[in-house]
Parts: C-alpha cells; sequence; structure tokens
C-alpha cells in the first residue's frame, strides 16, 4: 500500500501513533465509592476523597486492576507483575488533588500488538507499548459565561486505562482502523462501553512527516478527540500543514494542539514557555501493586472469544474472505448477529457469504437510514435466517426477496407469512411459465423474428417481459432454458 | 547543589505561589540548603539497587466495586468561594 502523500517539492511520509484512553466499565471510581454513571446532576458522585479534602486516602477498587489485566491479555501483552502508582502534579480547577494519580515507569501492562486488516485481504500489526490505569479529571465547562468556568468533578477519579502505541501507522485510514480495531477488543471484553459520544473512549494523536528513509521529524500532539471522523480530519489537516511548513524552509516545532472540529483545523493549545513539567514521584499514598501468576490465570479464563478468533472461525468454518470476516467482527454486535444467524441450521452455514452480503448490504442500509444500531434491528437473526433460507430454496427470487426484507423491516413479520400473504412464491412450475412464454411470442412475432436472424441481444428483453407478466415470481433459471428452446 | 532565582520562579510557578524579588533571593538560598543536606544521601552506593516506593510490605489494599449514592454536593460545594447551580465557579481559565 503506498501511503505517501506529495507535496509541491517531495513525496512525504506520515507517522502516526495514538494513546487512547478508555473509561473502564465500572460501578463506582477507580480511588472511591462514587458512582461512575454517565449524566447526573453536577457533583453529586463526589466523595470526599475525588473532592481532595485533607486526611483522605485512595483505596483501589480491584475491578479497575482486572478490568485492565484483561485488557492487556487482549491486546497479546505482558502483564507486569509489579507496577506502581505515581502522581502527575499539574494545576487545573478540575483536578482537586493538585495532581493525578497515573503510572509511569511502572505500568501495569506491557508491549502488546494488535492486527489491523485492510480491503485488499492484507494486515500490519501495530505494536502497543504500553497500558496503565489512571484517574479521570472532572470536567470544565468555558462557554457559559464570559468570564468564568464552571466545574463538575462527576468524572473527576473515574478509572481510565491509558494504551500507548508505537508510531506504528502510516495514514489516516490505518489509524481508523487501528482505533476501530481496538474499540471493538474493548467492547468484545467488556472493559469499556467504547461509547466515544460520551467521551468513553478519546486519544490524542501524536505525529510527524518525514521524507522517505530519512530520520523522524519532530512530532505534535492533536489533544483529546472524541470520534474516528475527527481523527481522519485531524490527521489529514495536520499532516498537510506540516509538509507546508517543511517545504518552505520551515522547521516545526513541537507543540500540543486542538483539532477544531467546525473549521477542521488544528491550533496549537499552550505556547512553549508554559510546557508542562509533571514531576512524577510515586504516590505516597498507594503501595505497589503486586500480581500473582495463579491471579492472572484466572482472569485468562474470563476471556471471550476476541475479533481476531472469530475472525479465523468464519475464514476456516465458513470460507469467508479477510475482509467480510473482519467486517462481521469488528462491531460485536454485528458479529452476534451474523452467529445468531448462521446457527440456526447447516444450510445457512454454506451459504455463510449470501448471510454476510444481507448483513452488510440490505440491513445495514436500512438500520443506517434509521439511524438504529443492529441490537434495535426490527428484524430478528430468526426471521433473517428464514428469509435466506426462502433464498437458498428457489421459493423466492433475489428480487422479491428484498420487497419482503422491506416488509420485514416495517411490520416485523415473519417472511413465510409475508410470502403466503402476498402470494410471492416463486414460480418454478414448468407449464404454468411455458403458458407464459408461449404468450409472449405470440404477441411479439416481430421481435422473434429478429431474434432468429441473430439479434440475440433481445433474449433480455423477453425475459423481462416474461418477468412482468409472473410479477416477479417466475423462477429465472427455469424461465430462460424454457424461453431459449422456444425460441430454436 | 545551587538552587538559582530562576529556578525559584520556576518552582513558584508550577506552585501557583505568588512571589516578590526579595523572597525569591531568600528562597533560593534556603532550597539550596535544603538540597545540599539532602545530597549526602549521594554519598551511598546505590548501584544496582531499585527504587524504593514503599517501606511497606504489605500489598496495596483492594475495594470491591461498590458504589455509594450518597450525595455530598451540598457539603462539597460549602467550601468553594463561589458556585451556581451544583457547579463550582472559577476565573475563567481558558482565553
Amino acid at each position: 500500500m503506498n501511503n505517501l502523500t506529495k507535496g509541491s517539492k517531495y513525496e512525504w511520509e506520515t507517522i502516526i501513533g495514538l494513546e487512547i484512553h478508555a473509561q473502564i466499565s465500572s460501578k463506582s471510581k477507580l480511588f472511591s465509592s462514587s458512582s461512575t454513571k454517565f449524566g447526573s446532576e453536577p457533583n453529586t458522585q463526589v466523595s470526599l476523597v475525588d473532592a481532595a479534602m485533607p486526611g483522605m486516602l485512595p483505596v483501589i477498587n480491584e475491578h479497575c486492576i482486572r478490568q485492565a489485566i484483561k485488557t492487556g491479555l487482549g491486546l497479546n501483552a505482558k502483564i507486569n507483575k509489579f507496577s506502581i502508582f505515581d502522581r502527575k502534579n499539574y494545576f487545573y480547577p478540575d483536578l482537586p488533588q493538585g495532581y493525578q494519580i497515573s503510572q509511569y515507569k511502572h505500568p501495569i501492562v506491557g508491549e502488546g500488538v494488535v492486527t489491523i486488516d485492510f480491503k485488499d485481504g492484507s494486515s500490519k500489526n501495530i505494536r502497543i507499548t504500553r497500558l496503565h490505569l489512571e484517574q479521570d479529571a472532572g470536567k470544565s465547562l468555558h462557554d457559559q459565561n464570559p468570564q468564568k468556568t464552571y466545574v463538575d468533578l462527576n468524572r473527576s477519579g473515574v478509572a481510565l486505562m491509558e494504551i500507548v502505541s508505537e508510531p506504528d501507522m502510516r495514514s489516516s485510514e490505518e489509524a481508523s482502523i487501528f482505533i476501530t480495531k481496538l474499540r471493538s477488543i474493548l467492547m468484545y471484553l467488556g472493559v469499556c462501553d467504547g461509547n466515544m459520544q460520551e467521551g468513553s473512549l478519546r486519544a490524542d494523536v501524536n505525529i510527524s512527516v518525514r521524507k522517505i528513509d530519512s530520520d523522524l521529524g519532530t512530532r505534535c500532539e492533536i489533544k483529546n478527540l472524541n470520534s474516528i471522523k475527527f481523527i481522519k480530519q485531524a490527521i489529514e489537516f495536520e499532516s498537510k500543514r506540516q509538509i507546508k511548513i517543511l517545504e518552505e524552509g520551515g522547521i516545526i516545532e513541537q507543540n500540543t494542539l486542538l483539532f477544531d472540529s467546525t473549521t477542521g483545523k488544528t491550533k496549537s493549545m499552550r505556547s512553549k514557555e508554559e510546557a508542562h513539567d509533571y514531576r512524577y514521584f510515586p504516590d505516597p499514598d498507594l503501595l505497589p501493586l503486586k500480581l500473582e501468576d495463579s491471579y492472572i490465570d484466572l482472569i485468562k479464563k474470563e476471556i471471550p472469544e476476541l475479533p481476531d478468533n472469530r475472525k479465523n472461525r468464519y475464514k476456516n468454518d465458513y470460507g469467508l474472505s479477510n475482509y467480510d470476516s473482519s467486517i462481521l467482527t469488528s462491531e460485536k454486535s454485528v458479529s452476534d448477529f451474523f452467529d445468531k444467524v448462521i446457527n440456526i441450521n447447516t444450510n445457512l452455514k454454506k451459504e455463510a457469504k449470501l448471510v454476510v452480503n444481507w448483513i452488510t448490504s440490505e440491513l445495514f442500509a436500512f438500520l443506517k437510514k434509521d439511524n438504529k444500531s443492529i441490537e434495535d434491528s426490527p428484524i430478528s437473526p430468526e426471521n433473517f435466517g428464514k428469509l435466506i433460507q426462502l433464498i437458498i430454496s428457489d421459493k423466492i427470487s433475489g428480487k422479491i426477496a428484498k420487497d419482503v426484507f422491506e416488509e420485514m423491516y416495517k411490520f416485523n413479520k415473519s417472511p413465510d407469512i409475508i410470502v403466503q400473504e402476498k402470494g410471492l412464491n416463486q414460480v418454478s412450475d414448468t407449464k404454468e411459465i411455458e403458458k407464459i412464454i408461449n404468450n409472449i411470442i405470440d404477441t411479439n412475432q416481430d421481435r422473434v423474428k429478429e431474434y432468429k436472424a441473430g439479434k440475440n441481444k433481445l433474449l433480455g428483453f423477453f425475459v423481462g417481459l416474461a418477468m412482468k407478466e409472473s410479477k416477479g415470481r417466475a423462477n429465472p433459471k427455469i424461465l430462460n432454458k424454457i424461453l431459449i428452446e422456444k425460441l430454436k | 547543589m545551587k538552587i538559582d532565582k530562576n529556578t525559584t520562579q520556576k518552582i513558584a510557578r508550577l506552585c501557583k505561589l505568588r512571589v516578590n524579588n526579595e523572597e525569591i533571593e531568600e528562597l533560593s538560598l534556603q532550597l539550596s540548603s535544603i538540597l545540599d543536606w539532602v545530597e549526602q544521601l549521594n554519598e551511598v552506593n546505590t548501584e544496582d539497587i531499585e527504587p524504593l516506593s514503599s517501606v511497606s510490605t504489605e500489598n496495596l489494599p483492594l475495594r470491591k466495586d461498590e458504589e455509594s449514592k450518597k450525595d455530598l454536593s451540598k457539603e462539597i460545594l460549602s467550601n468553594s468561594p463561589e458556585n451556581l447551580e451544583n457547579f463550582f465557579v472559577v476565573p475563567k481559565v481558558v482565553e
């Protein structure tokens, strides 16, 4: 795959690494028992620990440790049996402690790898540098009052996993496939709800450009992107901005940027003189976290079938392509739907490709139009399976099936009932089809002569007429066969 | 180790402390002498020794994932100089 960007003078390569903040699915916060529920009244989920009242001590939530280990295992990563919680010091009104409890030199999870798949069937490994546990900050509202900032600490102290990748991506496309894949792994594992709109999954993008085979350029960091679309747009804008500066003889200054989704541009967040100095040091309130092998082994047993395992199952058991399999598995809910359909009976297993096509074309199109997710599909996997079986057994044609599908979607009915009610059964009875064809030949003698004189294209014209006459119900294979014979 | 005035100024800024010129002079001297004293520790050979992050041999105490539904917002906000509709209100922190 060629990932080079043409500037006005040279060709450039874009180097991208991501830092992903994933909110851990848990009832209570990382170091306090306040609720993590989204969208509550401001400051109603703030304990004395979260508000950093003097003398309060953090006590870690065991569930969050398990979730981090589970994620580490899902990312094929090394679990560190010894890790340390550090204080990352900075001042901001939505950080009452004046520091964030994070992990610096000794994170709970070390190096791992995520495999991403491309449309052309190829794939690529993106290395994971580390995963660590940390607290989220509160939320600041800057746009409510011209002189004031409003602060809500409900989110303060909620458990996050920061997942850092190596700079292994070379285009906005690769970055977006990577984050989609990572999100699906987290959702399969049930460690994060993956809701980007509510901020459960946010990404910081590190990006630099270089001429081919030269040293890495200076990087800039785009902070806090909360949609895959914005991540792509931000990377594309920023890569062009850096190329332009370099081609005009300028230099890139290391900088932290914000992406403005209304203008599609990145802008500097803070000037260099205010560059952060976090003064990390081990938090004296927290002891090091030591893990036993037996504890990690127990968590290993809880790991469900992950996207890559499912993908391989689809490829090996049903003969699906790598790309089809990765489309199905990228959302757990889609893959679950497919599994339910395919498990109805062995005929469907043999026609897995047909099932995939109907999911990714018809079903996706209808769901997209109504902005629905597959979990809310009005067509149940059972009825979906029945429709495919009607097609496989030649009871209805593919064209009629589309009409039936629409009825099923609108009225939540079984396809058998729709076919019966509307009399849509495919006609495979040779006599009935013959009758229709005889009729057409009789009334179109001129065209029959032309056909016999060598105008073979006219076959389509006759097929069309016969189909119309049968109201789309004639079995096309039988129709074609009889028609050709009759026209000899 | 000598702490110069610029370093003291930087530390003050990181701590959000306002200090005047005379104070900086004096603080720099004090900080330098504290560091000089602590630097005696460097006389010990610590090669091949992992940094100690805790003197306790206990394991980190763990908590179950249980939420408390107690709304403490009144108490929490009672310490704030200004609040509105359950938000803390502070001077604007972005331009």
